[in-house]
């Protein structure tokens, strides 16, 4: 062991498993992430250094309440004239000599991009940090047409090497501590497993990653906002990887979502000002870079993906979760992410805009995750573009439960509850008698075999009589009933 | 003005003399106080599992409960977010409209409607945080919250001041959930127990000897942390304190 080591060898818990099209336990990993108190620890901690950060941050702002609004105002303006601002943005990114191609889905993404790649004889893509492409399994697509992709963003390229998806929107491998970056490099990279120095570390991968930017044939990013009267694809990132993937080749493919769009290049300040500092309390990305078009005697195109966005914006009670803007400061603030780490959603998306985003993509395997939650409403104030993040988590429940998307055991236990709550006979019989040991919950909420109050907690001390039975001793006078 | 006053089944059974102390409070400020001896709940567990069509027996019982009154009052934020903002499984007549603009929860009622001066009987020489329910904090609006840029203010605060010798102490994540959830506590019991033994620590290292709040199922769930974490932090609902408990 080195000097530079930090002696830490609690393994990194793994994320939820996946079984095909069975619904994710997210509660299962999460057991297994908190089991692992080293690694919950820190997550919690760096994640609520992010939370207090941007509380910081926002206290420098007067005017904060109002920008959120402006920037829910102008993304439900823009959601609702979409198909209108879509075709302004494809003719003024055309005037500018970017190709645009539009794709219904992640797989037709993947064929277009693979067409564009074979065409110019590109066999190896450098690219920047972009979800969508994790909606569209892009690298494995990819790979298995023998196209090598590089991550280019640092904390996504520790994810590639690794094996594993982004844990969370903007930084991808906040779960991992530098003793698990040292062990996926030493496999991958080759360095030495025993050395956890972060500057060690991020020198390495450095060294072995920037000549294969240098090589690469063709770069890729996403995109953070693209304004439609002037035809251009604006890119925040922190390390300026987006500008490598995009001017080191000549080729450069924008992938970007249909609700990326925004009308002006002055709506653009009020997103700019807000989303580095929702994001991880800094007033503003390091860099913040406009794509006008191709430069000179390269190629651009743009690839305008729906995936399953039209359908949500046809959900009346889902579609203003198509105003995210990929922040990730409902991840940062949620008790619950803290504390499972974003790998246990086993979705792309995790935390609470996971819960509202994951089940418009697949009902089933995703019915879990709206439970994933308190539904205490810190998201949802926290949210840049005020989406009621917790209140679609309740309308999710509900969606769920009306498709026969709830656990048998669940919705039985609750149409008994149901049943006993609406009837006082029934609700007083079934509580354990007075003067008795009163040990336990009532008894719907005991005799099943989803308790499990008891495993972390402390049961109550049992009081003498219950409320109802001292009121009928001491207000006897004043009964009040109704009929049933 | 005729005041029904609603019991949540958990304190009912596990916390009658939070039932007393909201009773007896409410008769001080010479309120005619009922307590309707046929209601059961408010529907919140059925709700929040999304078992909406469910809940609308209990939804339509509870109504049925409290109609006649001038206001419904109850030791709890979470059930008073139900009744004022979810109970729509029943149908919609006036008797429900009625019912559901009347719901307050007991330091609104107090600090809102009633808006006390003063509590002469009250007296707490105690180090005291204050645990607000996120449902009363961010869906009732009872105090302002971290996450958003606005003036502070607290009703809960403002009672509590009303109190000799009460010190509140400040915890160091005050907005942050307890992990209680409604059946969210049994449903997801490892985050759910984790989250409220991360609390019961917090409310340890404040120097609080009392964790007070106007919501009794989150203090139920923290007490049963804080038991089995081996913190000595005492839990005590707001109510008890404001009808003059002194320890």
């Amino acid at each position: 062991m080195t000097e530079k080591a930090s002696g830490i060898t609690e393994p990194q818990p793994r994320g939820a498993v996946i079984r095909g099209n069975h619904p994710v336990d997210q509660s299962e990993a999460a057991g297994r992430f908190m089991a692992a108190p080293i690694h919950q620890k820190m997550h919690d901690a760096r994640l609520w250094d992010l939370r207090q950060k941007r509380d910081a941050e926002m206290h420098i702002i007067p005017e904060w309440e109002d920008l959120r609004q402006l920037a829910s105002d102008i993304k439900q303006h823009t959601l609702t004239h979409l198909d209108q601002y879509l075709e302004q943005f494809e003719t003024n990114a055309k005037v500018n000599g970017i190709h645009v191609h539009w794709a219904k889905d992640g797989q037709e993404h993947n064929s277009i991009v693979l067409e564009i790649l074979k065409k110019h004889g590109a066999k190896k893509l450098i690219k920047s940090k972009s979800m969508l492409t994790e909606e569209c399994d892009f690298r494995h697509s990819m790979a298995e047409n023998g196209i090598s992709v590089i991550e280019t963003d640092l904390g996504e390229r520790i994810q590639q090497l690794d094996g594993e998806m982004p844990s969370h929107v903007v930084v991808p491998a906040v779960h991992k501590l530098r003793s698990d970056v040292a062990q996926v490099f030493s496999k991958t990279l080759g360095t030495d497993p025993d050395n956890d120095d972060v500057h060690y570390l991020t020198e390495q991968q450095r060294e072995t990653t920037r000549p294969l930017i240098l090589d690469a044939d063709a770069g890729m990013t996403g995109c953070n906002f693209a304004v439609a009267e002037t035809g251009t694809v604006v890119v925040c990132t922190n390390e300026g990887n987006a500008d490598l993937s995009a001017n080191t080749p000549p080729l450069h493919i924008v992938s970007m979502g249909i609700e990326k769009v925004i009308p002006r290049l002055d709506d653009l300040p009020v997103f700019v000002r807000m989303l580095s500092r929702s994001a991880l309390g800094s007033p503003i990305t390091q860099y913040t870079s406009h794509f006008r078009g191709p430069r000179k005697g390269g190629e651009m195109h743009i690839v305008l993906v729906d995936n399953g966005r039209t359908t949500r914006l046809g959900m009346e009670k889902f579609w203003t979760s198509l105003k995210c803007i990929r922040c990730g400061a409902c991840m940062n603030t949620c008790p619950v992410f803290r504390r499972s780490g974003g790998l246990s959603y086993g979705a792309t998306y995790a935390g609470p805009i996971g819960l509202i985003l994951d089940p418009t993509f697949n009902k089933h395997k995703y019915r879990n995750l709206p439970f994933a939650s308190t539904m205490n409403g810190s998201c949802t104030n926290v949210c840049p573009v005020k989406i009621n993040i917790h209140e679609q988590i309740a309308d999710w429940r509900k969606e769920l439960a009306s498709v026969g998307e709830i656990p048998f055991a669940k919705k039985a236990m609750m149409k008994a509850a149901g049943e006993i709550l609406a009837s006082p006979k029934l609700y007083r019989a079934g509580l354990p008698l007075a003067n008795s040991t009163l040990r336990h919950l009532p008894r719907f909420m005991l005799y099943n075999r989803l308790n499990t109050w008891g495993r972390g907690r402390e049961m109550p001390h049992a009081p003498r009589e219950t409320f109802h039975q001292w009121y009928a001793r001491n207000r006897a006078g004043k009964k009040k009933d109704v009929s049933e | 003005m005729k005041v029904g006053l609603f019991v949540p089944c958990y304190v009912d059974m596990l916390h009658p003399e939070v039932g007393v102390a909201t009773l007896e409070l409410l008769e001080r400020f010479g309120l005619d106080v009922e307590y309707p001896q046929d209601q059961t709940c408010c529907g919140q567990p059925m709700v929040n599992t999304g078992c909406e069509k469910e809940a609308a027996a209990t939804e339509a019982l509870f109504v049925r409960n409290f109609e006649q009154y001038d206001y419904v009052v109850m030791p709890s934020g979470s059930c008073t977010n139900q009744v004022r903002n979810n109970m729509t499984a029943v149908e919609q007549t006036d008797a429900v409209k009625h019912v559901r603009s009347r719901t307050y929860e007991l330091v609104e009622f107090l600090h809102d409607v009633l808006k006390v001066e003063e509590f002469p009987w009250a007296e707490f020489p105690h180090k005291v945080a204050l645990h607000n329910n996120c449902n009363t904090l961010r869906n009732l609006r009872i105090a302002s919250m971290t996450e958003r840029r606005e003036e502070f203010f607290s009703k809960p605060i403002d009672l509590l001041s009303k109190v000799r010798g009460l010190e509140i102490v400040k915890l160091s994540r005050p907005d942050e959930c307890c992990g209680f959830g409604g059946t969210f506590s049994v449903f997801e019991e490892g985050i759910s127990a984790k989250m409220g033994h991360d609390k019961a620590m917090d409310q340890q290292a404040s120097g609080a000897q009392y964790v007070t709040s106007s919501d009794g199922s989150c203090l139920l769930h923290q007490e049963g942390c804080a038991r089995r974490a081996g913190t000595d932090v005492k839990y005590i609902h707001i109510a008890q304190i404001l009808n003059g408990a002194r320890a």
